[in-house]
């Protein structure tokens, strides 16, 4: 984790964006990726990423032409129509707040994953039908002698 | 200055465990220095819940973005592909997908069969009982019969199909194609210690179960049960030679930072083929201006990465996603050449089984088929597991050009001189990765996927570090002869995969081992006339 911080403003724009990126849905009974729990997650993640989401928020005030946390709905759709086409420049935050949603117990469990660590339970996986092989079974050896 | 040793090997990774493994049992004083410490299994990302995430910072396969302290920085700023490896106790075998295939028989003689680069001062057959030894001190999972190889038989059961493999199999049947149950080192038994693999799905960033055959697991508690030492967070800055031409011994700098001298008998390098140019550059003298070893000018040269394409698609039903090891199946199909596809030699296909959730999600916004607003759950539910994917690995052909040298300004945390990368992809494997991109796609289609992408070449996949120091019979154009020992220095050997004369179409570790075994083997049957002409 970074000693750098992030100021009150950037703070209020990365909420905004992350909002902006991930809301909330009613229909998968999700929050946004601004919901509080998330959003700290995301803040507390940002670490040796400081310096790309600090450019990332310039890009965006940029854009916005000022706060993006002050934008009005139309503001943040033309911010958001700008800014998803430019993956070098946002590419970092974007990860950032994709990392921090889609490991929230709620989501998870909205996609029907199970919110743990793969270690120690792991997984099931099917053995399947090998019987599927038996015409590769078949084939005469085809790899090539060498003098 | 410590106490001389008989030998000294540099690096504790695929290489330098298989060597000091097989020379303990000549009862010779064996040190190994290693440049990173012990990883421990806890660390490993598949314990906590942001096992992802970690795979962009610390357990980045990317030295530079990683950035641990025990790490070196690597100028790769001219190649389209970045070098990727870990720096400790079992090497970059801490960060491998342990996809483990051997070379095939005519890739050691590509200059009889094909006229193109040179054939090796060794041959498959000669390898042989050493990549049988390698399997069984590694455990390798896998099935015996496969058509495109000589017979071998893995110690082990393959892994599962699984919903991708049957996926898989079913559409190269169709298409009447290789494929085969790939042979990997994921213990799909107890072996050794070791515990079976229990689908943690997180291979590439370290096993926490031990499944995965890391030399740290493997090699190296027998080898220090046998006496070895293994000396960590020692970092060689340079081979020092005598008044006669012999290596002397390595200066290192220990945890501490405090600069130590090593006597040794014996020096084996087995650095990776970034590492080991590196050491040999910054290894030059009043006597040997170009480097250590470099008479022929070959140190740096001639790297080899294999271009890789990533090649992938969705199906419409969910897979096994993150649910199980990502390795699954190879083909060989296009493995060897056919003048009729425009390019000389081939490449192998490593089918898999999808991505992590969040992975998923992470490049599906990135390539903008998962949008940011209200569109972002449908569209991202709609792929999440149902990605089908796999990766075409091509050989990559020797071209002097393609070197490492020094950086004349980047340095590591102990001010030894970094390396720089300058590396393009030629015209041949250029067509030859449109070509396994456009088989890749028939193969997709014939799975039932849509939305087919590519990623070529993959920019983070310079996993397999080739060719640096070449062996060879003549000492005009190569660096160590047929069995390892520089031609310039004779108790200087060299065994990882630096010194490959090609690069075959395949995951590199199984031959690199198996030829440090057999250059181990060749040091023990020469041992009293190891220095003579």
């Amino acid at each position: 984790m970074s000693d750098a911080v992030l100021t009150d403003a950037q703070v209020a724009d990365f909420r905004a964006l992350a909002g902006m990126i991930i809301p909330a849905s009613a229909q998968y009974g999700v929050p946004g990726a601004d919901d509080p729990v998330i959003f700290a997650d995301i803040v507390g993640s940002v670490g040796r990423d400081h310096g790309a989401v600090v450019a990332a928020l310039a890009r965006a005030a940029e854009v916005a032409g000022g706060a993006v946390a002050g934008l009005d709905a139309a503001g943040k759709a033309a911010v958001v129509a700008t800014l998803q086409g430019e993956a070098g420049a946002m590419g970092v935050l974007v990860r950032l707040v994709l990392l921090c949603y889609y490991r929230d117990d709620r989501v998870m469990v909205s996609l029907g994953l199970e919110p743990r660590a793969p270690f120690p339970k792991g997984h099931v996986l099917e053995q399947g039908d090998w019987s599927l092989l038996d015409p590769v079974k078949a084939r005469k050896p085809f790899w090539r002698a060498a003098p | 200055m410590r106490d001389k040793v008989d030998v000294v090997i540099i690096g504790s990774g695929a290489s330098g465990a298989a060597v000091a493994w097989s020379l303990a049992e000549t009862k010779m004083r064996v040190l190994c220095l290693e440049q990173g410490g012990w990883v421990k299994p806890t660390d490993f990302p598949s314990n906590g819940r942001d096992w992802e995430a970690r795979q962009f910072g610390d357990f980045h396969p990317s030295p530079n973005v990683r950035g641990r302290a025990t790490d070196y920085p690597v100028n790769d700023a001219n190649s389209p592909i970045k070098v990727l490896n870990f720096n400790g106790v079992g090497g970059s075998t801490i960060l491998y997908a342990a996809h483990y295939p051997r070379l095939h028989p005519s890739d050691f003689r590509v200059k009889s069969l094909d006229g193109v680069a040179d054939d090796w001062p060794v041959d498959y057959a000669t390898l042989e009982p050493f990549f049988a030894e390698n399997d069984r001190m590694m455990g390798v999972s896998g099935l015996a019969g496969d058509p495109a190889y000589p017979a071998h038989q893995p110690p082990m059961p393959p892994l599962a199909l699984g919903k991708s493999g049957t996926r898989f199999a079913t559409a190269l049947n169709k298409l009447g194609w290789h494929w085969w149950p790939s042979d990997t080192t994921l213990a799909t038994t107890e072996y050794d210690g070791r515990a079976k693999c229990i689908n943690l799905a997180h291979c590439m960033y370290g096993c926490s179960q031990g499944a995965k055959a890391s030399t740290d697991i493997t090699y190296w508690p027998h080898a220090i049960r046998s006496g070895v030492e293994l000396r960590t967070n020692c970092r060689v800055s340079r081979i020092e030679t005598g008044p006669d031409g012999m290596a002397t011994g390595v200066v290192y700098f220990d945890a501490a930072g405090v600069e130590v001298f090593q006597p040794a008998e014996v020096v084996i390098v087995a650095a990776n083929g970034v590492g080991t140019p590196r050491l040999l550059l910054n290894s030059a003298s009043g006597k040997n201006p170009n480097g250590l070893a470099n008479s022929s000018g070959q140190v740096g040269r001639n790297l080899m990465f294999h271009p890789y394409a990533s090649i992938y698609g969705y199906v419409d039903e969910p897979l096994d996603g993150n649910k199980a090891p990502p390795l699954c199946l190879w083909s060989h199909e296009f493995y060897e050449t056919d003048a009729a596809r425009g390019f000389v030699r081939g490449y192998s296909y490593q089918l898999g089984r999808g991505v992590g959730s969040i992975t998923e999600a992470i490049t599906s916004t990135a390539a903008g088929r998962v949008p940011w607003g209200s569109g972002h759950h449908d569209a991202y539910r709609r792929l999440m597991n149902h990605r089908i994917g796999m990766a075409a690995i091509c050989e990559d052909l020797p071209e002097e050009h393609n070197r490492v040298t020094l950086d004349p300004v980047l340095k590591d945390s102990d001010g030894i001189p970094s390396p720089k990368i300058d590396y393009t992809i030629s015209a041949n494997s250029d067509r030859m990765l449109d070509h396994a991109i456009g088989r890749a796609t028939e193969i997709l289609r014939a799975a039932g996927a849509t939305e087919i992408g590519f990623d070529k070449p993959i920019l983070f996949g310079g996993w397999h570090l080739l060719g640096t120091a070449r062996m060879g019979d003549d000492p005009d154009r190569s660096v160590v002869n047929g069995w390892g020992r520089s031609h310039d220095v004779k108790n200087l050997f060299i065994v990882d995969g630096s010194i490959f004369v090609t690069s075959g179409g395949v995951n590199p570790t199984s031959t690199i081992q198996a030829l440090a075994l057999y250059i181990a083997d060749q040091i023990k049957q020469r041992l009293a006339t190891l220095f003579d002409e």
